[in-house]
C-alpha cells in the first residue's frame, strides 16, 4: 500500500492538484479564483502527461552517435519518451490562450459591474 | 490541386483570418468580402473532397509527408466529407448574413469580429478533418476560444455567460485531454486509426475504460448534453445574432461528430455496446434531454431562449440516435446532423433579422409580424414545421429514421418520448405563429392600428440566406432518400 502511494507520488500529485483546481472552479465566488483554479486544473494535467514520458534511470533524448553511426542500435530504454513532453508545449500554448481570453473576460465584466464577486454580478445583472 | 483539398479547407480561412486585420485597417469594408471569399474557397474545397470520397474512398492526407501513426494524419471518408459539406456551408451562409447585424451590433469591432470568425470557421473545419487525438484537442481549443471571444462582446449580461462557458469549456476539453493521455499511455499512439488496431487487445484494461469515460465527458460537456448543459442558454441567448447563429448549429453538430468518432471508430462499436452499457445510458440521458429542452423551452418567453432550449432537446436526438447504435439511429443521427444544421441557422438568422427590425425577441410582442416581415415570418413558418417534423420538410425524416431505430431495439419508451417532444414542439411553434399571425379579435384594442403596420421587411443579406436556407431544408426533405443512399449509408460503421 505504501509502495503504492510512495512509488507513484507524481501521479498522486497530479489528482490531488487536479482536485484542488477543480474546486477552486466551482467552489469559488471569485472570477479571479476560478481562473486560478482552471490554471491549476490544467497543470496537473501537464504534470500527468510528463508523468507518461519518464523512465527510470533513463536520459534525454538526445542521441551522441547517431550521426554516422546510424547502424548502431537504441536501446528505447535508456532514453525518455519525448512525445508527450512536446505535447505539453502545445498544450502549454493552448493553456496560455485560455488564460489570456478568460482573463480578458475578467476585465470586461470588472469594467461594467465594478467587482469581480460573482453573486454581486449576478444580482447587478438581473 | 485536388489531392491538396482536405488540407486546404482549414489553411484557406486560417491564413485568410490573419489577413483579415491587415485588410481592415486599409479599407473597413474590404472584410466582408475577404471572409466570404475565404469561406467560398473552403467550401468549393469541401464538395470536392465529399465528390472525392464517393468516385474514390477514404482519402489520407498525411502533413508534412511524415507517415502515420507518426506524423499527423487528415483521414476522410463519408462521414467526416459530409458533415464537412454541412458544417462548409453553415458558415458561408451565416457569413453572408452576419453584415447587416455585425454593423448594428458591433460597428467598432467588424475587423475583429470577422477574424475571429474565420478562426472559428477554421476550429470546426479542423476538428472534422483531422484524424489524430491530439490534433482534434487542438483545434476544439480553437473553436471554444473563439467562441468565448465571440460570445463575450454579445449584449448585457454577455460577458458572464462567456465567462460560465470558459470554465466550463475548459473542464471538457481537460477531460479529453486527460481522455487522450489514457489512452497514449496504454497504447503509445495518437492516430485514430492506429489505436482502433491496437485497443481491442487492451479492452479489459482499467486504463482504457478511465480514457473512454473522460473522452465521454469531456465531449459530452462541449456539446451540452443535458445534465452538463448549465453554460449554454445564457452563452447562446446573450451572444451576438450572427454569433449564435453560427454556434447554436455548429458547435453542438460538431460534438456530435466527435462523439460518434469516439464511440464507433475510435473504439470498437462491440466496445461501446456490449462490453459498457455506454449507449443504453446515453440513450436515457438523451430522452431526459429530449423533455428538459422541450419543457423548458415551454415556460420562455423570450424567442432567443425558447430556441436555446429547443437546441438543448436536439442536442438530445443527435445523442438518442447514438444511443440506439443501430443501423436506423445512426442513420438518423447523421440525418439529423444535416437537418439540425438547417434548421438552427434558419430559426437563429431569423430571430437576428426580428432583432434587427423590431429590436425585441419577446413573443407576446409580435402581433402583425406577418405585415411587417411576410417572407421572414413565411419561412418561420416552414422551419418550425420541420422542427416539429411535419412529412415534406427534411426534419420528418430524420425523426422517421430515429423512432425506426427506437422500434427497432424495442424501446418503446424512447418511440414516445421522441412523438411526445414533436407534439411539446408543435405547441412551442404554434404559439409563436399565432402571436405572429392571427390578430385579435373585436379590434377593441389595436383594431385600426393593424391595418397601417407598414412593411418593412429585413435587409437583402438577411433574406437571401433566410430564404435560401429555407428552401434548402424543404429540398433536403425531398431528397433525403437520395442522400441516404449515396453517402449516409456509407458513413456508418461497417457492422451496423
Amino acid at each position: 500500500m505504501v509502495d503504492f502511494i510512495v512509488g507513484k507520488y507524481n501521479y498522486w500529485i497530479y489528482i490531488v492538484l487536479m482536485m484542488i483546481g477543480f474546486y477552486a472552479m466551482i467552489g469559488k465566488k471569485n472570477l479571479i479564483k476560478k481562473i486560478i483554479g482552471m490554471n491549476i486544473f490544467q497543470t496537473a494535467i501537464i504534470l500527468f502527461y510528463v508523468s507518461i514520458g519518464c523512465k527510470k534511470g533513463a536520459t534525454l533524448p538526445i542521441l551522441g552517435h547517431a550521426h554516422g553511426h546510424a547502424g548502431q542500435a537504441i536501446q528505447t530504454s535508456a532514453y525518455i519518451n519525448p512525445l508527450p513532453h512536446v505535447l505539453m508545449l502545445t498544450a502549454i500554448v493552448v493553456m496560455v490562450a485560455t488564460l489570456g481570453v478568460a482573463l480578458a473576460i475578467g476585465i470586461m465584466i470588472y469594467l461594467k459591474y465594478n467587482t469581480l464577486e460573482e453573486d454581486e454580478i449576478l444580482k447587478a445583472v438581473k | 490541386m485536388i489531392e491538396q483539398a482536405p488540407v486546404l479547407i482549414v489553411v484557406i480561412p486560417l491564413i485568410f483570418a490573419f489577413i483579415t486585420p491587415l485588410i481592415g485597417w486599409w479599407r473597413k469594408e474590404l472584410c466582408y468580402p475577404w471572409i466570404i471569399l475565404s469561406l467560398t474557397l473552403s467550401t468549393f474545397c469541401s464538395v470536392i473532397t465529399l465528390l472525392t470520397v464517393i468516385n474514390t474512398g477514404v482519402i489520407h492526407y498525411h502533413l508534412g509527408g511524415w507517415l502515420p501513426p507518426w506524423g499527423i494524419e487528415y483521414a476522410v471518408d463519408y462521414l467526416n466529407a459530409f458533415v464537412l459539406v454541412i458544417v462548409s456551408f453553415t458558415s458561408l451562409t451565416v457569413a453572408v448574413y452576419s453584415k447587416k447585424s455585425v454593423e448594428l451590433e458591433l460597428p467598432e469591432k467588424t475587423i475583429y469580429f470577422y477574424t475571429v470568425f474565420l478562426l472559428q470557421a477554421t476550429g470546426f473545419f479542423g476538428i472534422i478533418v483531422t484524424g489524430d487525438m491530439f490534433n482534434l484537442y487542438v483545434f476544439l481549443e480553437i473553436a471554444s476560444l473563439a467562441g468565448y471571444a465571440l460570445i463575450a462582446v454579445g449584449e448585457e449580461g454577455a460577458p458572464m455567460a462567456s465567462f460560465r462557458y470558459v470554465i466550463m469549456g475548459t473542464i471538457g476539453a481537460s477531460f479529453y485531454l486527460l481522455g487522450v493521455g489514457y489512452l497514449y499511455m496504454t497504447t503509445g499512439s495518437l492516430n485514430m486509426a492506429d489505436l482502433a488496431r491496437l485497443l481491442p487487445d487492451l479492452y479489459g484494461s482499467k486504463v482504457v475504460l478511465v480514457a473512454f469515460t473522460f473522452l465521454i465527458v469531456g465531449v459530452a460537456t462541449k456539446m451540452a448534453l443535458f445534465p452538463l448543459h448549465g453554460w449554454l442558454p445564457d452563452a447562446y441567448e446573450k451572444a451576438p445574432s450572427s454569433v449564435s447563429a453560427l454556434l447554436a448549429p455548429l458547435m453542438t453538430k460538431v460534438s456530435a461528430y466527435v462523439m460518434i468518432r469516439i464511440m464507433f471508430t475510435v473504439f470498437k462499436p462491440y466496445f461501446s455496446i456490449e462490453m459498457l452499457p455506454v449507449t443504453t445510458i446515453l440513450s436515457w440521458i438523451a430522452a431526459a434531454a429530449i423533455l428538459y429542452g422541450a419543457v423548458m423551452a415551454l415556460a420562455q418567453t423570450d424567442l432567443k431562449r425558447m430556441l436555446v432550449y429547443v437546441l438543448l432537446s436536439e442536442v438530445g436526438y443527435l445523442v438518442l440516435g447514438i444511443g440506439l447504435a443501430n443501423k436506423n439511429g445512426l442513420t438518423g443521427t447523421i440525418l439529423h446532423i444535416m437537418n439540425d444544421a438547417c434548421m438552427m441557422v434558419a430559426l437563429f438568422m431569423i430571430v437576428g433579422a426580428i432583432v434587427y427590425r423590431c429590436g425585441n425577441r419577446e413573443i407576446s410582442q409580435f402581433r402583425n409580424l406577418h405585415r411587417r416581415m411576410p417572407f421572414t415570418m413565411a419561412a418561420f413558418v416552414i422551419v418550425g414545421l420541420s422542427v416539429v417534423g411535419i412529412p415534406p420538410t427534411c426534419g420528418f425524416f430524420s425523426k422517421w429514421y430515429l423512432i425506426l431505430g427506437a422500434v427497432d431495439t424495442s424501446q418503446w419508451v424512447l418511440a414516445g418520448v421522441l412523438v411526445l417532444s414533436s407534439l411539446l414542439n408543435a405547441i412551442l411553434f404554434f404559439r409563436v405563429i399565432e402571436y405572429a399571425y392571427i390578430e385579435p379579435r373585436g379590434g377593441h384594442d389595436n383594431g385600426g392600428e393593424s391595418l397601417a403596420v407598414v412593411r418593412e421587411e429585413a435587409p437583402l443579406t438577411m433574406l437571401i440566406p433566410i430564404i435560401s436556407v429555407t428552401a434548402g431544408i424543404v429540398l433536403l426533405g425531398l431528397l433525403s432518400g437520395r442522400i441516404v443512399s449515396t453517402v449516409i449509408q456509407f458513413a456508418i460503421p461497417a457492422c451496423f
